[in-house]
């Protein structure tokens, strides 16, 4: 077969252009005549009824156009069927400090921001709860009346035979883990252009992940049919999961829009942007896990008690993709967990890049590497003794098609010089190892139907241009570039010729956006059956012209050609015109939704961790730990992806690259400090993502198992990498100074009490090496 | 609200519109010049995606009061190149993946371009320094590196083309 002329080349990303030019147009950067801008009051009380809102000082005021509250669209919403429990505007209660009270749409940003200080709002403060394990208590003043004791979603999973799992075990470990609160903080804060026209239809420009949802939020809020509105993604500028969900501020546009009769833009400040967050929660993992005399994991059982914020959100998948990715890696025969989303008077946590998966994987990898000391192996070598031997299904029901895990974890130990630094560096030098794993895309939808999960059209016309019409979200992850990439290759034709209109829902057909690291998979899918199909169209036509049989022709660099007749060679745009006279208009369409055997067990919960293919990570980072200040200084992060087929090298190295820096931020510097529900750190100056004087060289390297199932065997690259680059940097602080940090961020101040508690304890201690430590 | 004219040299052209006196030099290019390559990303200058060049020098255009650079040259990322072309800077960054989301490349390009202008040749440290008032979430920075480096073979290259002899 030729190799392909496409596909695994490291092409710029189409929408380039734009992006180094200034003229690509992001949500803000739109405007339309007559636009009224938006601002949205917060309610400053953590937890309070509204006993009266008074707007009519604020409607007063010249230029104001209009003002909203919950009145205005009393329609509960959320991205999942079983937590419909937001309001675009609070009807009678507050949850959170932030939390949507009322909104104005003036003629200028300037008269908006006057007019929220005319509203008056009656407060009646209650009790409010701001620690997880505190509001799980609670036995009045809930959060939401239907969640007793503040509790969103539990869930209790147990498989094998846990107790005898531990009696065949020779090393058991327990230990408390804790992940500070981290958020998104895309680059772009959220904005949303919300156009009301005269034909009393609606158009939503938004800085949206998730198109399709938004749409379906739209009709729900503003009782419209969706026939009526009309949702745009314009250039997004960083998701990460952030923009996965509907944030309030995109049917506060709607809603104003519908109101005012004009065209509403809404803008969040960065402040805001904090406050809307939707991030990665607190997270409590209670971990105990036991390993048999060879090194073998033989039972698993984790407690999570995850801080959910106020609203349920994406709550519930988040704490069953906790327990069901917790033990799909490594071959675990018995597993059990528990895990508790919990409400709190803080603004709701959501999905973040590696979504449920990142904090348990910290807990789960740091207690691999300390169980091997105890152990006196090589973590690496316990890695190696616990594989899947894919094709298999994991204890909790998870299909894993490819697995190139084993793989990952040989080039990082070797492109790292493992062997001869571990445990052989200088004292406060280490490196540490870490695996992850991610799903590639939801084998379930949200909303459960039997619809595909991606379909695209495509156009091929007497211009000979090809065009996608694809429904999914391009969030700067390259999802754009890829899809045009696939179906070049398949037409055999430059990827210029290749014209990609996406994530209209005017013009694009439904899919389901871009969350859960699935639009290669998914959208590739059905890019390549499109493809292949318009492909047999335009093959026809050459054959009929040629009086040859289709199948000896081939197609590459725009031309359909024979390879055993050199006679029997058309260009492509020649063939398309013979395509078209031999068909009539040349249209294809191709659809993805995942086979049924990859859909997942049938136990309460099962539908969230099912994937139709993992990807795979294995890194190493190398450390020095500064015993006088408690700084890490991170020398390097090598980190090896199996993305299946990297249909393009460039991009899955960013995705690595870029997934691998969020870990960083993660581990070392970023955490949202919060005092009684307010936070304190709501900048980024002050939340701290790392800068270039932070981020350590990051070298990534591709793994290519192939999956059967993916495009050209492709599939996830920009998420899993994420959560091995955690516990890889904190069990390299343990190889260079021998202390455990069990809690995130790992900051100086933690490695120097727990430097000092080791002091303490080697002073008290005569027989030396008693306590796990090595070094 | 009192308005002035103010004048301003953006990209060679000269600009007068009537605003404020003390309107930011990043609102009076997004929305009075209708330049929207320069970003708001933050709300306490630490993001850099507004960075506009100010008589060669990168500046944060959110905490630039307008009126008070009448008298300077300001380029814009919509600036950096004459119009059809890209400067290499730009070409680098599209090429070479240092724009994913592409929220903060503009600010990027125009600490790269100053960086470049008075030092066609840095070092990998002296690139991290250069940028480093600039935050992408994307990256992770390598790739930005990676185009960096592009940016300055490329120029070198047009440099060379521009003085290789005639007929050569």
């Amino acid at each position: 077969m030729a190799p392909h002329s496409v596909i695994g080349k490291p092409l710029p990303m189409t929408d380039a252009p734009g992006k180094v030019t200034g003229l690509g147009k992001y949500a803000d950067d739109l405007v339309a005549p007559g636009m009224l801008f938006g601002k949205i009051l917060h309610s400053p009380h953590a937890h309070a009824r509204i006993r009266a809102i008074n707007t009519s000082k604020a409607e007063a005021l010249p230029g104001v156009k209009a003002v909203a509250t919950g009145r205005d669209a009393p329609n509960p919403y959320g991205i999942l069927p079983i937590g419909h429990d937001e309001c675009v505007f609070a009807l009678d209660r507050v949850r959170y400090i932030g939390d949507n009270v009322t909104a104005v749409a003036a003629t200028s940003a300037e008269i908006a921001e006057e007019a929220l200080e005319l509203i008056e709002v009656d407060y009646d403060p209650l009790p409010a709860w701001f620690d997880p394990l505190e509001s799980m208590k609670a036995a009045a003043d809930w959060i939401h009346e239907s969640k007793p004791h503040n509790i969103e979603k539990e869930y209790h999973h147990e498989f094998g035979n846990l107790e005898q799992g531990f009696a065949n075990a020779t090393f058991v470990r327990e230990e408390h883990y804790y992940a500070a609160e981290v958020t998104h903080a895309a680059m772009e804060p959220h904005s949303t252009l919300a156009i009301w026209e005269p034909n009393g239809r609606l158009t939503v420009h938004s800085s949206t992940q998730v198109p399709y949802y938004l749409h379906r939020t739209v009709s729900e809020v503003c009782e419209m049919p969706m026939s009526q509105i009309r949702v745009i993604k314009p250039l997004v500028g960083g998701g990460f999961g952030g923009k996965s969900e509907v944030i309030p501020l995109e049917v506060a546009a709607a809603v104003l829009a519908k109101k005012a009769k004009r065209p509403v833009k809404i803008t969040y400040t960065r402040e805001e942007v904090f406050y809307a967050h939707r991030g990665r929660p607190i997270t409590i993992v209670d971990l105990k896990v036991g390993l048999t005399r060879e090194g073998k994991i033989s039972a698993v059982a984790a407690r999570v008690v995850q801080d959910g914020g106020a609203y349920c959100g994406y709550g519930p998948v988040t704490v069953l993709y906790s327990g069901a990715l917790l033990g799909a890696i490594y071959d675990i025969p018995n597993v059990k967990y528990d895990g508790y989303r919990v409400l709190t008077n803080k603004p709701a946590c959501g999905a973040m890049r590696g979504h449920g998966t990142v904090n348990v994987r910290f807990a789960f990898e740091a207690m691999l590497d300390a169980l091997a000391h105890d152990a006196r192996l090589d973590p690496v070598e316990v890695r190696r003794r616990n594989l899947l031997r894919a094709p298999c299904v994991t204890v909790n029901g998870l299909r894993v098609t490819s697995y190139g895990l084993p793989e990952c974890i040989e080039r990082v130990v070797e492109r790292s010089g493992w062997a001869q630094k571990k445990g052989k560096l200088p004292y406060g030098r280490g490196v540490g190892m870490a695996c992850s794993h991610y799903v590639s895309g939801a084998a379930n939808p949200i909303i459960r139907s039997n619809m595909p999960h991606t379909t695209v059209h495509i156009k091929v016309d007497r211009d000979a241009a090809v065009t996608l019409y694809t429904g999914a979200s391009e969030i700067g992850q390259g999802s754009d570039t890829i899809q045009v990439q696939i179906v070049a290759e398949v037409l055999g034709v430059r990827p210029e010729r290749v014209k990609l209109v996406a994530a209209d829902t005017e013009l694009t057909p439904v899919d389901l956006g871009s969350y859960s690291s699935r639009v290669t998979f998914m959208a590739g899918n059905a890019c390549l059956e499109a493809a292949k199909q318009m492909r047999g169209q335009i093959f026809a036509g050459v054959a009929k012209k040629f009086g040859c049989d289709a199948a000896i022709l081939d197609a590459r660099d725009d031309f359909i050609f024979s390879v055993d007749d050199s006679r029997l060679r058309l260009r492509f745009d020649e063939a398309a015109v013979a395509a078209i006279d031999f068909h009539g208009a040349l249209v294809a369409k191709g659809t993805y939704a995942p086979p049924e055997d990859a859909r997942g067990g049938k136990f309460k919960g099962a539908g969230v961790g099912p994937s139709p293919s993992y990807s795979y990570s294995a890194q190493v980072a190398e450390v020095s730990v500064d015993t006088e200040t408690g700084r890490v200084h991170v020398h390097r992060i090598i980190a090896a992806h199996d993305c299946g087929k990297a249909l393009n090298p460039m991009t899955v190295e960013g995705q690595i690259e870029g997934s691998v820096y969020m870990g960083l931020g993660q581990a070392l510097q970023e955490e949202m400090v919060w005092n009684k529900g307010r936070l304190m750190n709501p900048t980024l100056l002050e939340y701290r993502i790392p800068s270039t004087l932070e981020t350590p060289e990051i070298e990534s390297i591709i793994v290519e198992s192939i999956d059967p199932e993916g495009p050209f065997g492709a599939k996830e690259a920009g998420e899993g990498s994420l959560a091995a680059t955690i516990p890889a940097i904190a069990n390299a602080i343990y190889d260079a100074v021998g202390v455990r940090v069990n809690t995130l961020p790992i900051t100086p101040e933690k490695i120097l009490a727990a430097l000092r508690e080791k002091e303490k304890q080697q002073a008290g201690n005569d027989a030396p090496g008693t306590n796990g430590g090595s070094r | 609200m009192t308005k002035e004219l103010i004048r301003l040299k953006v990209n060679g052209e000269l600009r007068e519109i009537a605003a404020p006196a003390e309107k930011l030099l990043l609102d009076v290019l997004r929305e009075d010049l209708s330049l929207t390559g320069s970003k708001r990303g933050c709300d306490d200058s630490s993001c850099g995606c507004c960075a506009v060049l100010v008589d060669g020098v990168p500046m944060l255009s959110c905490v630039a009061i307008a009126s008070c650079y009448q008298d300077c040259e300001i380029v814009t990322v919509e600036g950096i190149a004459p119009p059809g072309e890209l400067d290499p800077v730009q070409e680098g960054y599209a090429v070479a993946g240092g724009a994913q989301c592409g929220y903060c490349t503009p600010g990027f390009l125009i600490a790269t371009k100053a960086l470049l202008d008075h030092n066609p040749n840095p070092t990998l440290e002296e690139i991290r320094l250069a940028l480093s008032s600039n935050l992408c979430r994307c990256t992770g920075y390598m790739q930005i590196y990676e185009s960096v480096k592009l940016a300055i073979e490329r120029a070198q290259a047009r440099e060379a083309a521009k003085t290789a002899p005639v007929g050569s």
